[in-house]
């Protein structure tokens, strides 16, 4: 084997393997990047913006998608929406069919919901779901920010870690939520399949979930709600709460990550001019001194 | 590299453990007075990180484990809990999760640095040895780990790999049928996996002692590859020269860890492994973990089911063979210009590897991954016909010569310009 050979072999094959994935990705569009609050070192959530995407939560994707990995307690942890406690007590109290027991009779039995309860369900099982969405199952929406992403690709996944880049799952979801279209000429769609610009293959079970106008957002003190209420901002305000449902302590983590890299950058600082102090002390050292 | 125990009990309890069991000698003969080669670069710090990480995986392990769930109806739903409601739950599982990745990291630089520097070679085979066993022990543990929390990529990697041991013959379907605990990836499984996964750990642990033994037998390689000479010029004391060093290196490599952990903790991870495991829907890609992936290319370059299987084992057991592949008696490849350059190569054709097997299984990614698989086992040949016609650059005299420059001889002139020992 002679080195220029394996050389020129293994560079054609790094090319190749280079430019390959450019040509691939080709077929779906990389969904547009959005600039997050959350992103970033020092990336917080913007409150307001959780309450609003709970409320789109709350009011639309839940008629159909579980996010029982929330407690209504969640809602009031710091970090997170911001709803006082007794915001979320009465939120859990507006919940009357919470199916408890058995009791002492050994019935089962239904009560208003508590904080510590787990955000209800829209169908007892996988099946019924199915069988009220015409066999497509909505998956639950509390971990769907960490479990949806695109291939960024080559070189681009190693840029992203240093830029910290990491929202491929809102990003993709705002994109989806704002990605239904007509089908183009030659896509004939079957009975319960939408055209969607972003979904892999485009065809998805979920008819366009949202609407401009569909969800009242607060009022603020002009009596108009401070952020348009359309489909794009209800996408973006629902996709940022979802990632704060799958990622509730972000911004703990984010804050006690500066932390530890001061202390460490510092704590490496130190240990760098011990070693070169130590070392200096070996005798051929001290007779060059 | 052992010699003369410098030890001096300085108290009466001390004297009087040392007559009945001598673990303060045993410890300050070998993290104390254990001399090292002078002439150490920061790469020889990846030892003691391994420690660290391994210490670090074991002790976050433990506690996660006592609020994790091994049942396959509930080790998605546990793993959430520890991530949302143990105080800090999320904190130790990304430190676990990412650990283990940086474990590899580690592994897989501290293993490129005894490909360069020729650490396997005489007197040092069994270290090296020992060390590839800890690294299949490592794969073991790391796989069965990635099971654990029971999402669609822990489910459908573990049908993949377990499945592989179909194709051995004879007695494949019988291991298969006792690794998976029935007649697929189930619950059994998952019991076994994490039982496995909590004692593997100790068991590396154990070979880990066996490694450091073995090190501190033969004593450690170093940079120019030439043995030591003379312990007074060539080495020095393990504390505090190497100790210092050690520590730095090591917390360099928490910046790097933190960084991970903090910031981009699923950077590493897979998407899919957030939806929970579906026996009923197969994922678009099935792709193991970064670590895997220039071996999970080979495995898949093969156009046959044993034959990938046995390519994909040899890759790894033919590192155990090293120092009776390569011919050559120089150890450093700083000395040696022709197998430094395949050296380099080897280490493109690894990551090369690493990329394609994180690619579909589709043209034009086979025909590459099998060129990358003929020039991966090519290097191993190679090192075989190198070492005899090959010319190495003459060797320094001894260690401190390398450091010092030359004869030694500059020593005495007090001048600024003295070269400082590298490091």
């Amino acid at each position: 084997m002679s080195l220029r050979l394996s050389l020129a072999g293994l560079v054609t094959g790094l090319t190749l393997a280079v430019s390959a994935p450019v040509l691939a990705a080709e077929g779906a569009p990389k969904p547009p990047a959005q600039s997050w609050s959350f992103a970033g070192p020092f990336g917080k959530f913007d409150q307001a913006q959780l309450q609003r995407g709970f409320k789109v939560a709350k009011e639309v994707c839940a008629n159909c998608h579980a996010m029982n990995l929330i407690r209504f307690r969640n809602l009031s942890q710091p970090g997170g929406p911001g709803f006082t406690p007794s915001q979320v007590a009465a939120l859990a109290a507006s919940y009357t069919n919470i199916k408890d027991g058995p009791n002492d009779a050994g019935e089962m039995f239904e009560r208003p919901g508590r904080p510590a309860d787990a955000f209800p369900a829209p169908f007892a099982n996988e099946q019924a779901a199915r069988a009220a969405n015409g066999g497509a199952y909505p998956p639950p929406i509390d971990m769907l920010a960490k479990a949806r992403t695109y291939t960024r690709g080559f070189p681009t996944f190693i840029f992203d870690i240093f830029t910290q880049y990491q929202e491929q799952g809102p990003d993709y979801i705002v994109a989806l939520l704002t990605g239904y279209a007509e089908p183009p000429a030659g896509v004939t769609l079957l009975p319960g399949q939408n055209y969607n610009n972003y979904m892999p293959g485009h065809l998805i079970a979920m008819p366009k979930p949202l609407s401009d106008g569909q969800v009242e957002y607060p009022k603020g003190a002009d009596g108009k709600s401070p952020v348009p209420e359309t489909v794009e901002q209800y996408s973006k305000d629902v996709a940022a709460f979802m990632v704060w449902m799958a990622e509730p302590h972000l911004e703990a983590r984010k804050r006690m990550g500066f932390q530890v890299m001061i202390f460490l950058a510092l704590f490496a600082g130190l240990l760098y001019f011990t070693k070169k102090k130590i070392w200096s002390r070996l005798p051929d050292h001290a007779s060059a001194h | 590299m052992s010699g003369h125990s410098t030890y001096q009990p300085k108290t009466g309890i001390e004297r009087w453990l040392d007559a009945r069991l001598p673990i303060v000698r045993l410890m300050h003969d070998s993290a104390v007075s254990y001399p090292v080669p002078r002439n150490l670069n920061l790469l020889w710090t990846f030892g003691g990180i391994l420690v660290f990480m391994l210490v670090a995986q074991i002790i976050t392990g433990v506690i996660l484990a006592m609020h994790y769930t091994p049942n396959a109806t509930m080790a998605f739903n546990s793993v959430e809990h520890i991530m949302r409601d143990v105080n800090f739950g999320w904190l130790l599982r990304y430190l676990h999760s990412n650990g283990a990745s940086m474990f590899f990291v580690a592994v897989y630089i501290h293993i490129f640095r005894g490909l360069y520097y020729g650490s396997y070679k005489a007197p040092r085979e069994v270290l090296w040895i020992l060390g590839v066993i800890i690294f299949l022990l490592m794969m073991a543990t790391a796989f069965m780990g990635y099971v654990l929390p029971w999402g669609q990529m822990s489910f459908w990697g573990a049908t993949v790999i377990t499945n592989l041991f179909s194709a051995l013959p004879v007695i494949g379907e019988t291991i298969v049928t006792f690794l998976w605990g029935g007649y697929s990836v189930d619950n059994p499984t998952l019991n076994r996996f994490f039982s496995l996964h909590f004692l593997l750990p100790f068991m590396i642990a154990g070979v880990v002692v066996l490694h450091i033994w073995a090190l501190h037998h033969v004593g450690q390689n170093n940079p120019t590859g030439v043995e030591v000479k003379d312990v007074k010029k060539d080495t020095v004391p393990f504390t505090p020269y190497a100790t210092i060093k050690d520590l730095f290196g090591m917390v360099c490599f928490m910046l790097v860890f933190a960084w991970f952990v903090f910031y981009q903790p699923n950077f590493m991870g897979h998407a899919d492994n957030y939806i929970p495991a579906n026996p009923a829907s197969t994922p678009a890609h099935i792709v193991p973990e970064w670590y895997f992936l220039p071996f999970y290319a080979i495995l898949r370059a093969i156009p046959d089911k044993l034959g990938g299987v046995l390519a994909m084992g040899g890759a790894i057991v033919i590192l155990a063979f090293l120092p009776w592949i390569d011919t050559s008696k120089v150890k450093s490849m700083t000395y040696r210009p022709i197998a430094r350059q395949f050296f380099w190569m080897f280490v493109l054709v690894c990551i090369g590897l690493g990329y394609l097997g994180a690619m579909p299984a589709d043209e034009p990614y086979v025909t590459i991954s099998r060129i990358l698989t003929v020039l991966y086992f090519g290097f191993f040949v190679a090192l075989a016909l190198i070492g005899i016609f090959e010319r190495p650059a003459p060797l320094p005299t001894s260690i401190a010569d390398s450091v010092l420059g030359g004869s030694g001889a500059r020593l005495g002139h007090a001048t600024a310009a003295a070269p400082q020992a590298k490091g």
